[in-house]
């Protein structure tokens, strides 16, 4: 089957087997490995992106469900250069740790960013809590997603400040 | 790496549609919304479809909305959705407690409503929600649509009243003046069916019971539901005794089978404890009286 995947703002056209999934079809058809691959059973949210927008598990999407769909992955979550307010949270906060579950958990937070950009800490626990982190790193990636509401936050207050001056 | 088996995959642009892909590929196709219960059943070959008719797009079965005395949720609502409903959830409480423990948040992005109760699965949560609120299924095939009292739905373990060409479009629930209703769940983990949930709906007209709808999931109780202690609650005063007699009586009447989510026992006095618990946040939320959320407490409680 014929399916067109906009990723990362960037429109793929590949020819696919309907029961390939969308983790695979991004890691093996476009080789975006930043979508990393775990458990296959929808349980450790490694595989987390967004599809148009909200956070799915991909190992349980199939990519000809993404046709006509844009995904971003990890890979989409930097802008000319300069890195996502959560990318830098993770590496301030020291949210990274072994860095296989990073991908989805900077996916989830930029959704979670984007639609509650003040979340407080149990919004911030309940977002994640589809997503294991094996190294138990918790503390540090609910710090890095708070420093980013923070720093983007303080950024839109200077704006606006700006504007009024 | 867990793939699904071989499969036709044909996408409906609409309902009429859908039902007529079905007659094509026949009893061996499966309407795919959600996947998130079906693609890892495809994946272990639990489930080997043949067809996956996909009906991701049909927008229509995407609503919620009050129609006369009712509240119509469509079969694709996703549980995110159901959950942001104010709607749903400031009509019937028991919505946000439940969909608040359904899976993790990035799983209820993509469930749905119908895929939930249409999978069938004896630890369903929903489905113990719809039976204690006494809601209709609508189901459409090629003969037109017919509505079936969810209570008459769950016919057994992943058996459902939707027969083969058929499409579950839509669940109705009553709106009663009067009625508080809550959920509670006990599970072991983020994301984990339960190993016991009790949902209660209740009506109160002066001062009494007029009608009592409780929901059981994971603990054997036939169609989801305990009407022997409804029975009981109608009539009654509502309060700490007569909550306490009908959650005896539910748990009585439930067949849990012991598996690596406890014992029977342990189970059957969750359905107690869970019930009498449901019924007590139910009258905290009955229309028109103020909640606390101080008393009602949290939804899930980890430990019992």
């Amino acid at each position: 089957m014929r399916i067109t995947v906009t990723v990362n703002g960037q429109p793929h056209t590949r020819e696919v087997e309907p029961r390939l999934l969308l983790v695979h079809f991004l890691r093996d058809e476009l080789s975006l490995t930043g979508t990393h691959w775990g458990c296959d059973t929808s349980n450790c949210g490694v595989c987390t992106v967004q599809l148009d927008g909200v956070p799915v598990k991909s190992c349980t999407v199939l990519a000809v469900m993404a046709d006509g769909h844009e995904v971003t992955t990890v890979e989409g979550l930097e802008r000319d250069g300069e890195l996502d307010a959560v990318q830098k949270g993770f590496v301030e906060c020291h949210g990274l740790q072994c860095g296989f579950c990073t991908p989805g958990m900077l996916l989830t937070a930029r959704a979670l960013l984007d639609r509650v950009p003040d979340p407080d800490e149990g919004q911030i626990r309940e977002a994640i809590s589809g997503q294991l982190c094996r190294c138990t790193g918790y503390e540090n990636i609910v710090r890095s997603i708070r420093w980013a509401a923070e720093a983007s936050l303080n950024v839109a207050e200077s704006a606006t400040e700006a504007k009024q001056q | 790496m867990q793939v699904p088996a071989k499969f036709e995959y044909e996408r409906a642009d609409s309902v009429p549609h859908a039902i007529e892909l079905l007659a094509r590929y026949g009893p061996e196709a499966r309407i795919v919304a959600g996947g998130h219960s079906l693609i890892p059943m495809m994946k272990l070959r639990l489930a080997q479809p043949e067809a996956l008719i996909d009906i991701n797009g049909l927008a229509e079965l995407g609503r919620i909305a009050v129609e006369g005395d009712e509240l119509a949720i469509g079969a694709l609502v996703r549980h995110a959705e159901l959950l942001d409903s104010t709607i749903a959830t400031d009509l019937f409480p028991i919505f946000r407690d439940a969909e608040q423990v359904i899976a993790d948040p990035i799983v209820r992005n993509r469930g749905t409503v119908g895929g939930s109760l249409c999978q069938g699965d004896p630890s369903e949560d929903l489905s113990a929600v719809f039976s204690a609120l006494r809601a209709s299924a609508v189901i459409q095939g090629p003969g037109g649509t017919r509505t079936v009292p969810i209570r008459a739905f769950h016919r057994g373990p992943y058996e459902t009243a939707v027969g083969d060409g058929e499409l579950l479009i839509q669940l109705r629930v009553p709106v009663t003046p009067g009625t508080g209703s809550a959920y509670a769940k006990v599970e072991r983990r983020v994301g984990d069916w339960p190993v016991a949930a009790a949902g209660a709906v209740i009506t109160v007209r002066d001062g009494m019971i007029a009608q009592a709808g409780i929901g059981l999931t994971a603990v054997g109780a036939e169609h989801f539901c305990a009407p022997e202690a409804e029975a009981f609650l109608q009539g009654e005063a509502p309060g700490e005794e007569a909550f306490a007699q009908a959650a005896r009586i539910a748990a009585e009447h439930c067949e849990p089978h012991a598996d690596q989510r406890g014992p029977a026992d342990y189970k059957r006095h969750l359905a107690a404890e869970l019930t009498k618990r449901a019924l007590a946040r139910a009258q905290l939320n009955v229309a028109g009286s103020a909640t606390d959320p101080n008393v009602a407490g949290s939804a899930t409680e980890k430990r019992i």
